[in-house]
């Protein structure tokens, strides 16, 4: 493992994303020392600028930019670990059974996964959004957005399975005994894991997006901070036209080391897996 | 009259993974030298290094594989021309006008959605300028005909024809431009017995016609003893015996060689026959000195220490071992 | 003794092509033969000529059209796993391929091991995988903890014979075993084969189109061309007096190691993928350098000649028809 890190590390892409990304971490993580709960107003004299007491100053609520950032990084960044996660594990067994099973299991799965394709996705996240407005908190959230991000995937995924299926080391796991189920995730699995984690984080972007998005629009619960919802509430003070650039660019600027960070990694980490270059590294004593 | 030399020749892969370098000696000092109006076998085990070799000589050599000493140099209108002292633009110029090369799967060149008459023709254009439509099928189909494959065959798509038959189009396009040296790098291998004769029978004919020079690399013995006239066997990156293939096949001196040709299956004899023991060598990681005197059953002192020189042991018969030296008596004790 | 296989009028097709144009062509043809114990049978052919597809259908990873394979005179059910109940177990032509090159290769033994529940723990496991390496010419510690890209092609043949050999199989089809092997090595591996025949009491079913080896090893032969078996008997005789026009040629092709015996005349090969398959008539009439006009619109019978079977016209007269199990003086003069 330790050897892992070490190889990634010697890709400049993933040594920068991955510092990035840990600084965000703890970035997140320092929410658990904020002096100021996030949800109340007015605990802190209004618009004020970057000062020692106050980081990045204070917003037209009355909170502390600088805590209400970390909640707000903390929050979404369970959501898209949420979405993406529940999002893999649902595609990756979907596509590995349909692939190897093929006939009647497959064309079902598929008709499923079809059906989610088609749909005009953000629509039915408005609609949905809409309806549950009340109840929605991080976990629902993330929920939602893991069962529309798992079609896509599970078609890839298949793909690759339909192919890996007629190589020969297939049949050598069913002479030598395994049964579907073992097959597809002792010998399938490692080919398929390089997809899932590039996937994984791409969908993790994603999921911040449409966060953004559905926040900026109104449909998420305003209280809870996030990056969205942040972001908001700037926009929805006028927060550009009153010069109150601190609590207009924190969201922005976070937002975007965030994307850039998940991209890099995404990206890194796919390469150091794909079977090909692999291949050529196994067995290195 | 000599075509093609080579001298001293060394072409390494320098590998990158990971931080760590790892050199794998290919062509570890080669000297060859091929004639006009032969065809030349190169032999050895997959993994000695003789696709490098031919890669060497024909000068297409890119990272990571890289030429580390040695010249090669052909003979054209009795001057020389070191290769590897070209330009782009010259070497292009060489390039299937006087040299052609033949990889290995070479059926896959063809483009799947022309038919065949436009590939020779987008293949002739590319080379000689001024032919109209019709002078290039002209051309095209003379060609074909004279190498005894049926003229019909240009209308079709690659997909229609069988292996066999896209194996022996690819082959007679790289005869196309007349080339006076022709490297081919296993054309029978994968195919099956009775389409390798076909092939077999192409290159003949094909040397026959242009009373140029081919040179051969394949493992299997049966084409060598049935195409070639001479035979270079290498192992582990080094020409280890070269000769007349009659020789070679009757008279082998180097006990690689002699394993080489006992161990082939031969009709009307059942009795036993044996592979050579242990496994060819890696090329990352060689024995010192001579690099079979593992597997040797005559090895002694010096072998594990010196690499023998090639030497002509007379009849134009060079081998590289120290039974030729120390010897005979070595054996016998 | 109870044949260990029994293969009766099998039969496949498979339909090629888009909706436009759809060609059904027949790549097994009504074959029939049968294995015996401890028995090295050869199935040789080109590329194209159903061998491959028969030891899917007798492995069952493809359904026949029609006709019937017998394991030890039981036929399976459907979808019967066959390496279970009847010992069948193969290995393939690229050793590289058929060991996943990301997963150790100790790994499927270990499998193996379980699934069929060979061993009570891991150390009788490691035993018996090493008895079984030992008797491939291997052992536990050279393959222990490495993955396939590091065994030569010989030496990683040889594990998947082993792998082979872990339940003790009665039947053992190997497809092109050597062919991606370097000539040099390839007598080892033969070599192996007739030890397992003679020890271990092991049928092989060698699937090749080599003859030189299959010359070597086997003890009965048949010779496959595109879907039927053409001629089928002991290999002395089949190799060496070879009567069908294609065992001919096929025996002819073979690149003697021997530079005093070149070839001296000049073959034809087929030009058109799919052209042979479609043929009325006996398939190997367009190359046939005897060919008469019957053999253009009839399909030749099974005729036996000297206790060999042979699917030729050339063969009609003055012998002895086998036709529906029952004996007829052939009486009938055919032009």
């Amino acid at each position: 493992m330790v050897r892992v890190v070490k190889d990634l590390f010697k890709d400049y892409r993933f040594a920068f994303s991955f510092s990035i990304f840990c600084l965000l971490v703890i970035f997140a993580a320092l929410s658990t020392f904020s002096p100021y709960d996030p949800t109340f107003w007015f605990h802190a004299p209004r618009n004020l600028p970057a000062s020692w007491t106050h980081f990045l100053g204070t917003n037209s609520k009355g909170q502390d930019i600088f805590w209400q950032a970390t909640f707000a990084i903390r929050n979404s960044l369970i959501i898209s670990v949420i979405a993406g996660v529940v999002s893999r594990v649902i595609a990756v067994l979907v596509g590995l059974v349909a692939g190897y099973r093929g006939r009647t299991t497959d064309r079902v799965l598929m008709f499923i996964s079809d059906g989610l394709l088609v749909m005009p996705l953000f629509l039915i996240i408005v609609l949905l959004a809409m309806l549950v407005r009340e109840r929605m908190n991080l976990v629902n959230l993330g929920l939602l957005l893991a069962f529309f991000g798992w079609a896509w995937d599970a078609r890839v995924i298949r793909s690759q399975v339909l192919s890996l299926r007629e190589r020969e080391f297939t049949q050598t796991a069913i002479l030598s005994g395994t049964g579907t189920l073992k097959l597809v995730i002792k010998e399938y699995l490692p080919f398929v894991t390089p997809l899932v984690f590039s996937t994984l984080i791409n969908n993790m972007s994603w999921a911040i997006g449409m966060e953004i998005t559905l926040s900026i629009v109104g449909l998420t619960n305003m209280d809870i901070p996030t990056l969205g919802t942040m972001l908001q509430w700037a926009i929805s003070y006028q927060s550009l036209l009153l010069g109150l650039w601190t609590w207009l660019l924190t969201p922005v600027i976070l937002s975007i080391f965030l994307f850039i960070a998940l991209y890099w990694l995404s990206v890194s980490i796919s390469e150091y897996l794909d079977p090909r270059t692999r291949v050529q590294r196994v067995g290195e004593k | 009259m000599s075509v093609l030399t080579a001298e001293k020749l060394k072409s390494f892969y320098v590998l990158d993974i990971l931080g760590a370098e790892k050199v794998v000696k290919a062509v570890n000092e080669v000297n060859l030298e091929i004639r006009e109006n032969e065809i030349y076998g190169i032999a050895g085990e997959s993994g000695c290094g003789k696709t490098t070799l031919l890669k060497a000589l024909y000068a297409s050599i890119e990272p990571p594989l890289r030429l580390i000493s040695g010249r090669v140099f052909y003979v054209r209108d009795s001057q020389e021309i070191d290769v590897y002292s070209l330009s782009k633009e010259e070497k292009r110029r060489l390039r299937w006008e006087y040299i052609a090369y033949i990889p290995q799967g070479a059926m896959s060149v063809l483009n799947p959605v022309i038919k065949l008459k436009q590939t020779y023709r987008d293949f002739l254009d590319s080379h000689v300028a001024g032919k109209t439509k019709k002078e290039a099928f002209d051309m095209t189909r003379e060609h074909i005909n004279k190498l005894g494959l049926p003229a019909k065959i240009l209308d079709a798509y690659p997909h229609q024809l069988s292996g066999g038959m896209r194996q022996r189009v690819t082959i007679a396009l790289a005869a196309l431009l007349k080339p006076r040296i022709m490297f081919a790098d296993e054309p029978t291998t994968a195919l099956d017995v009775v389409v390798q004769r076909g092939v077999i029978q192409l290159l003949k004919g094909i040397q026959e016609i242009l009373g140029n020079t081919i040179v051969l690399v394949t493992h299997d013995m049966g084409v060598h003893a049935n195409l070639t006239d001479r035979i270079g066997i290498m192992y582990a990156g080094k020409m280890i015996e070269e000769a007349k293939t009659e020789e070679i096949f009757g008279n082998s001196l180097h006990p690689y060689t002699q394993y080489l040709i006992n161990s082939l299956p031969k009709f009307g004899d059942k009795g036993s026959r044996e592979s050579a023991p242990g496994s060819p060598p890696s090329l990352v990681d060689l024995p010192s000195g001579c690099p079979f005197h593992p597997r040797c059953p005559y090895a002694f002192d010096i072998c594990t220490e010196q690499m023998p020189e090639f030497l002509d042991v007379g009849n134009h018969h060079k081998v590289a071992c120290w039974l030729m030296k120390e010897g005979k008596d070595a054996i016998a004790s | 003794m109870q044949s260990l296989l029994e293969i009766k009028n099998l039969t496949k097709k498979f339909s090629l092509g888009s909706i436009i144009s759809r060609l059904r062509i027949t790549a097994v043809d009504n074959v029939s033969f049968g294995i015996k114990p401890a028995e090295i049978f050869t199935l040789a052919g080109e590329s194209g000529c159903g061998k491959t597809t028969i030891a899917k259908m007798i492995l069952g990873f493809e359904e026949p059209t029609s006709g019937a394979i017998v394991h030890k005179g039981r036929r399976p059910k459907k979808r019967e796993k066959v390496w279970f109940t009847q010992g069948v177990q193969a290995i393939f032509q690229d050793p590289f391929g058929t060991f996943n090159p990301l997963r150790r290769v100790d790994c499927y033994f270990f499998e193996a091991v379980h699934n069929y529940k060979l061993a009570r723990d891991k150390k009788e496991a490691q035993e018996l995988i090493n008895r079984k390496l030992k008797s491939v010419g291997l052992s536990f510690e050279e393959i222990s903890g490495r993955y396939p890209s590091e065994f030569s092609g010989g030496q990683l043949q040889r594990v998947s014979i082993a792998r082979s050999l872990l339940i003790d199989p009665s039947l053992l089809i190997a497809d092109e075993p050597v062919s991606m092997v370097d000539a040099s090595l390839r007598m080892s591996i033969m070599n192996l084969f007739k030890k397992l025949r003679e020890e271990f009491g092991v049928s092989v079913i060698y699937i090749t189109h080599d003859l030189a080896t299959a010359y070597y090893i086997s003890d009965r032969v048949a010779i496959m061309f595109r879907g039927n078996i053409v001629e089928m008997g002991p290999v002395e005789k089949v190799l060496m007096e070879a009567k069908h026009p294609y065992t001919k040629l096929l025996r002819n092709s073979i690149p003697e190691v021997d530079p005093g015996k070149r070839w001296s005349g000049k073959i034809t090969l087929s030009d058109i993928e799919h052209e042979e398959y479609l043929r009325e008539g006996c398939k190997f009439a367009g190359r046939c350098p005897r060919a008469m006009d019957i053999c253009k619109r009839e399909a030749p019978e099974d005729i036996y000649v000297d206790g060999i079977l042979v699917k030729c016209h050339l063969y009609r007269r003055n012998r002895i028809l086998i036709k529906d199990g029952k004996e007829r003086q052939n009486s009938q003069h055919l032009k």
